[in-house]
């Protein structure tokens, strides 16, 4: 059995037992990266010394753990999330130089005060733009429950790390699925809250409107905890809302009767592999018994989403990845000669192939005579995306379906076909769009492939309470939390 | 049929300040028309009169007071630069 076994909260009672300490927590995620790392491929950067450093400080200090709400606890943090003094790169050979970034992300200053420990930075696709993390330019990590397979992405090294055991948490970024569907590829738990409930300053900009950071964890319980931490406004960051975060983890009643969830017809459609639809199926039933009613309904505009969101990402990724020019931070180009040269030579050198079409294509959808029938066209479609979804909680408390429409496919298999490869988001991107917050909790394994399947559940804007809620009751009655994949082993 | 030819890309391509090889243009030219191709899907909803979405949340005008903070020093701004001189950012030459 590993420490990372235990929740956050079993944890604290030890360290406040004396039983370990928080030095013995820090040097079990590096003993386990060590074990796993070479298969799994999750870290970019380990911040070892460091860490144990400040392992030790923590022993010394002799506090009650109970008074920090991480104290203690080893993180994970996804590598568009900005670390002082420790390399940041977004996954990118334009920024593989940043070695020294001068600030801390507000929910990196939020885990400090709480007193978790950064043991380092994980893989990603280069800028969170892709769904298998093969779009890193430094590494290809694998799926833990078999090694053949892609994590999913972008936050394919938090979500990877965590199943593996290396870190108990971590922090990814969603602008479409990013944190939710590695999560469901790798049987853990991930999180996207409502837009504006944790603040994106010092997250790597990538759609401006979409993007939050969410918890990638093993528990429910844990990943409620997590988000009590680096959840409120902002001075900062003006998108962060004035909406007081409650205490999720109180929310954790495991009490469900008389819950009204709303399950789109939409998201069980073509497409949508029939072992999945299964799962999902048998996961409504075990709220059903647990006292929750569920009814169809309809998202008529689900299947617009995705070209919705291409338009929108990619335009809002074209502005903020201007500010990569080669002159203030970052890898310049040695071969430059004027000003402009060094601007493009920079740039095409820097990006990677992903990255470099999605601003061409924001470019172009942005570019005069273009505008109105791409840009705006799509912001208007995501207005009856959003539509769809407020009528839906009048009426409701939840909409539940899968996570994703398959389970991990295999490392090569999809990377040549960018639409391919974007419709794996089909069912993620529908709540960045509307800024709703969604949740990713393990539902089972395919029969075919011993993958794991995730279990989506969506609420109303900030009330991720009622989703940490539902999450919850499922999981303690299904049990799939307690499955591990195995690693390091023969094979 | 490409919907964008080789010399749109190449347009699009210098306003995204990116250099792009006669194949690269090629290439771009396919996806970017299917992607666009895909996309054409939005036109069969009638969107006359529809908001576009600007926020999800119905937040405006968000000022906090513009006071001066120690924040970063400028020797910490120039820390990362690939080129500086006299506590400036240098770059290659601008003019002929």
């Amino acid at each position: 059995m590993s420490l990372f076994d235990y929740t956050i909260k079993e944890l604290q009672d030890q360290l406040n037992n004396k039983e370990i300490t928080v030095t013995d927590l820090v040097q079990e995620a590096y003993n386990q990266i060590k074990a796993t790392d070479d298969e799994v491929q999750a870290f970019l950067t380990l911040n070892e010394e460091e860490a144990l450093e400040k392992a030790k400080a923590l022993d010394e200090a002799g506090v009650d753990a109970n008074q920090f709400p991480l104290f203690g606890m080893p993180i994970g943090i996804k590598d568009n999330i900005v670390t002082k003094g420790i390399r940041t790169t977004c996954a990118s050979q334009i920024l593989s130089n940043l070695e020294d970034p001068l600030y801390d992300a507000t929910v990196v200053s939020k885990l400090k005060d709480a007193k978790a420990v950064n043991i380092g930075k994980l893989n990603m696709d280069e800028f969170a733009m892709g769904s298998s993390t093969e779009n890193s330019s430094m590494k290809t990590t694998r799926n833990p429950w078999n090694t053949d397979y892609v994590p999913g992405g972008s936050s394919g090294g938090s979500a990877a790390s965590v199943a593996a055991g290396q870190v108990p948490f971590a922090l990814g970024s969603d602008t479409g699925g990013s944190v939710r569907q590695p999560a469901s590829y790798c049987g853990v738990v991930g999180m996207k809250p409502t837009y504006g409930r944790v603040s994106r300053f010092g997250l790597v900009a990538f759609a401006s409107s979409l993007d939050q950071i969410g918890p990638i964890t093993r528990t429910v319980e844990d990943n409620a905890r997590i988000l009590e931490v680096i959840a409120g406004q902002d001075e900062m960051d003006s998108t962060s809302a004035n909406v007081e975060a409650p205490q999720y983890s109180d929310a954790l009643t495991g009490d469900v009767k008389g819950l009204k969830i709303a399950v789109p017809k939409e998201y069980f459609r073509e497409g949508v592999d029939e072992k999945v639809k299964e799962s999902v199926r048998e996961a409504l039933k075990t709220l059903e018994e647990q006292g929750a009613e569920w009814e169809e309904v309809s998202l008529p505009h689900s299947k617009y989403a995705v070209a919705t969101y291409y338009m929108i990402a990619s335009s809002e990724a074209s502005a903020n990845l201007a500010r990569f020019d080669g002159v203030r931070y970052g890898k310049r180009s040695e071969n430059a000669k004027d000003m402009m040269d060094m601007f493009k030579m920079s740039r095409s050198e820097g990006f990677g192939e992903e990255v470099k079409r999605r601003i061409m294509l924001g470019t172009f959808a942005l570019s005069s005579g273009y505008y109105d029938a791409y840009y705006k066209k799509a912001q208007q479609v995501r207005t009856l995306i959003k539509q769809d979804f407020d009528q839906i909680f009048e009426e409701y408390d939840v909409v539940i379906g899968p996570t994703a429409p398959t389970t991990a496919f295999k490392v090569g298999e999809k990377i040549d076909d960018p639409l391919t490869m974007y419709a794996n988001d089909i069912i993620t991107i529908p709540v960045n769009l509307a800024g709703v917050p969604g949740i990713s909790v393990p539902c089972g394994f395919h029969p075919d492939n011993q993958m794991p399947i995730g279990l989506q559940i969506i609420g109303k804007h900030f009330d991720e309470s009622t989703v940490y809620r539902v999450a919850h009751a499922y999981e303690q009655a299904a049990g799939y939390y307690k499955e591990k994949p195995q690693l390091g082993g023969a094979k | 049929m490409s919907k964008i030819s080789k010399d749109q890309v190449k347009h699009v391509a210098n306003l995204a300040r990116l250099s792009i090889t006669e194949d690269e243009a090629e290439k771009y030219s396919e996806q970017l028309s299917a992607i666009i191709d895909f996309s054409e899907q939005l036109n069969e909803l009638d969107t006359t009169d529809v908001e576009p979405t600007t926020h999800v949340l119905d937040m405006k005008n968000v000022l906090r007071k513009d006071e001066p903070k120690d924040w970063i020093t400028k020797e910490e701004a120039l820390k990362n630069a690939p080129d500086k001189e006299n506590g400036q950012f240098r770059v290659p030459s601008i003019l002929e």
